[in-house]
């Protein structure tokens, strides 16, 4: 169970309020009107923001003074989510090793994580050497070597075009249902919350809310939702 | 609050700031103890006190009034080789003092190529010791300094300005009073600021064509005091004046100026529709001929006189350069071990004291600190011993506000870019640096060190302090040559130098980018 006990995220003069229980293994999708504070929640989730009261628990433990990389959290970002002077296999394996020191066994992983995700014969490349999709499918496969509990998708494929997206949010609801990771991923998108995610966290008016049912909540939106959908 | 997490620590950082505060305000204590001993000022401190402003304030002046005609002309003409003459214009900055002058005596000294013109017309020759010879120099390596920042003024006013100006049809008059004059009178106090507190800390030039009661500036004063009189109370009275100076100077130009003449797009040419009389094209073509040649013609006098005497150079000469390169190699390691951390903390945007240390460089005077190292060293050990180390180490930090200029704006991009995801990686640390932070600053690195190890090739400063006849950079070394009247094999080893200089600069920054990925 991650749990979000009262908390008060602080963003500079802006803050946000949590107090909600996500459950193991669903997929949330965080969405509301821009501004409201989807990407603070989610930083405060991962360790980049602190909180200024409450704390975060997952399966008990409190994360609250447990530094970003330590947590049990692999997150993907706007953009930005690879490293361009590392190779495709380099980038995969920071998820293993932030030294990149990898044993044979740990390389081997690697190039089944690449080809898991469709990349097998573009380890050696940089990752400008790629496409936009080649690109996500690099950062997926890194979180899939990260094997963490928690993954927290900030908008990474925003800039890609339709068809595109809705194949790296299927590919991230395959992968997170082979390592059986808990799914929050931010979007201003109601369609992509209706293809992946069971539930949905609405955050508006500095305010997250507990989580509901995707579908229901979509056709029958709280007007601080119907708001933001028009 | 709690803080921010951050993938590296602000300590390294805090650290290398703080040892550098140490040295300059270290020594400059030390100095200040000992000047208590001193009686007072005498006639020639105030003479040197005199001479060193008159020479600040003249040289200011002059380069930057011809950089104004200079950087007019260069913004609203198109001709072939502008963006090298632009180029040239950054290479005074880690040009040799020592070769700028024998290319200066050999152009403008009294058996020079002016000189033989002049004569030969039955003229008397040029007389080139004294103030106006030190000016001479000191427009040399400004005129393009304020060139390029003046350039940089014009260059921002919006094309959309000029368009409107030459719609409403203004004349040259007009275009003055709307567009240039507005400009100006925002970059010039920022360009006389900046080139009057570097030729306060003139010391290299004073020594080579000033000297005498009447024209020796602070710094000049400082180095007779200490080698001939070895009189350290004066020496530290003096360096304290020096420091005052200076610290305003530094102060006030810091205060004032507007841009660092470094920015990028100098060479793009902005569209305008005036001047287009055979008069304004032919004076553009005047100012801009004449600035290359006094630019080009000394450095082509160095080549020209060297390529004899460096065939013959002596052995003496081979081991100066050598210790010259040993020299300026650690120094550029020393320059990279402070600025490094240094960049890292200011990006982290913890601390502007840091970046104060960094400034209190501009502000120190080699000098300065050379003499307040003397003076913490002597008891304990034998200063002329740590003559190298020490020379190293102080021209590393006189290079550290450039190297963190050059070092700071990527830094940030590196940390805002990619901080959260190394730390969500949980690469932070050692880690980091090796894989993110190193990797990703080469182009800087290899630039920032590239001007340090220049810099610290060409520096006639400390070093001419602490020498014994025993050891010599190779700049050392020209001097001596020159003041043995040996100007033949000076020239040789000058030429050596110039393309030592270039070598290193050239080799570092290359190397920075060499194979660099995006």
């Amino acid at each position: 169970m991650l749990k979000l006990e009262d908390c008060r995220i602080g963003n500079g003069a802006f803050s946000v309020t949590a107090d909600l229980q996500i459950a193991p293994g669903s997929k949330l999708a965080v969405i509301g009107p821009s501004g409201a504070g989807k990407t603070t929640l989610i930083e405060a989730i991962a360790g980049f923001l602190p909180l200024r009261q409450g704390r975060i628990l997952w399966q008990g433990q409190d994360l609250s003074d447990v530094a970003p990389g330590k947590r049990p959290v692999a997150m993907l970002f706007q953009d930005g989510n690879l490293f361009p002077h590392l190779t495709v296999a380099q980038n995969a394996g920071l998820g293993l090793r932030a030294n990149l020191r990898l044993t044979a066994a740990e390389k081997l992983r690697v190039q089944h994580a690449l080809e898991r995700v469709g990349l097998g014969d573009l380890a050696a490349r940089k990752p400008a050497a790629l496409s936009g999709g080649q690109q996500s499918r690099v950062a997926l496969a890194r979180v899939l070597l990260q094997a963490r509990d928690i993954l927290l998708l900030d908008e990474p494929f925003a800039a890609l075009g339709p068809a595109l997206k809705a194949e790296m949010l299927d590919l991230v609801a395959e992968l997170a249902a082979e390592t059986g990771a808990t799914v929050l991923m931010v979007s201003h998108d109601p369609q992509d919350a209706r293809r992946i995610a069971d539930q949905v966290v609405l955050v508006a008016e500095g305010k997250a809310h507990p989580p509901m049912a995707t579908a229901e909540l979509l056709d029958n939106p709280p007007p601080a939702l119907r708001d933001y959908l028009g | 609050m709690a803080r921010r997490a951050q993938p590296v620590s602000a300590l390294p950082g805090a650290g290398a700031a703080l040892l550098v505060a140490a040295l300059i305000l270290g020594t400059l204590a030390a100095v200040a103890l000992r000047a208590e001993s001193a009686r007072g000022f005498g006639a020639s401190d105030w003479a040197a006190l005199r001479f060193t402003l008159t020479q600040a304030l003249l040289s200011a002046g002059l380069s930057v009034g011809l950089a104004i005609g200079l950087a007019r002309a260069l913004a609203r003409r198109r001709f072939v080789g502008r963006s090298a003459l632009i180029a040239l214009l950054g290479a005074p900055f880690i040009l040799p003092v020592i070769v700028a002058i024998l290319g200066l005596l050999a152009v403008f000294g009294r058996a020079g190529w002016v000189s033989q013109i002049l004569m030969f017309f039955g003229l008397e020759p040029l007389q080139i010791y004294g103030l106006h010879g030190v000016a001479l120099a000191h427009v040399f390596f400004n005129l393009p300094l304020a060139t390029r920042l003046i350039l940089q003024g014009w260059q921002e006013i919006p094309a959309e300005r000029f368009r409107l100006a030459a719609q409403l049809g203004a004349g040259p008059r007009a275009m003055w009073q709307l567009l240039e004059a507005p400009m100006l009178k925002r970059v010039v106090p920022g360009a006389l600021a900046v080139v009057f507190a570097i030729c306060l800390s003139s010391f290299a030039v004073a020594l080579t064509l000033g000297g005498g009661p009447r024209a020796t500036t602070l710094e000049l004063a400082i180095y007779q005091a200490f080698r001939f009189d070895f009189d350290l109370g004066r020496a530290a009275l003096l360096s304290g004046l020096q420091l005052v100076l200076t610290g305003l100077a530094a102060f006030v130009a810091l205060r004032v100026s507007a841009g660092d003449g470094a920015g990028a797009g100098l060479d793009r040419v902005v569209r305008r529709w005036d001047g287009g009389t055979a008069l304004a094209r032919g004076l553009d073509g005047l100012w801009i001929t004449l600035a290359a040649l006094f630019l080009l013609l000394p450095l082509a006098a160095v080549v020209a006189a060297g390529i004899s005497g460096l065939l013959e150079l002596k052995a003496s000469v081979w081991m100066a350069a050598l210790t010259s390169v040993l020299v300026a190699l650690l120094s550029t390691v020393i320059l990279l071990l402070l600025a490094l951390p240094m960049a890292a903390v200011v990006a982290l945007g913890r601390s502007a004291l840091i970046e104060v240390a960094g400034i209190l460089g501009l502000a120190a005077s080699p000098l300065v600190i050379g003499t307040g190292l003397f003076i913490v060293i002597y008891p304990i050990a034998d200063p002329f011993a740590l003559a190298l180390p020490v020379t190293a180490l102080v021209n590393a930090v006189m290079a550290l506000p450039f190297a963190l200029r050059i070092l700071v704006p990527q830094a940030r991009e590196i940390l805002g870019r990619y901080g959260k995801l190394s730390m969500s990686l949980d690469l932070t640390g050692r880690a980091f640096v090796l894989r993110v932070f190193l990797p990703r600053m080469r182009a800087q690195i290899g630039f920032a060190a590239g001007l340090g190890a220049a810099l610290s090739m060409g520096d006639l400063g400390v070093i001419a302090l602490f020498a014994d006849p025993e050891v010599a950079t190779l700049p050392l070394q020209i001097y001596r040559l020159m003041g043995a009247y040996r100007m033949e094999a000076a020239a040789g080893a000058a030429l050596l130098l110039l393309v030592l200089s270039m070598g290193v600069f050239w080799i570092f920054d290359r190397g920075g980018r060499w194979h660099a990925e995006a």
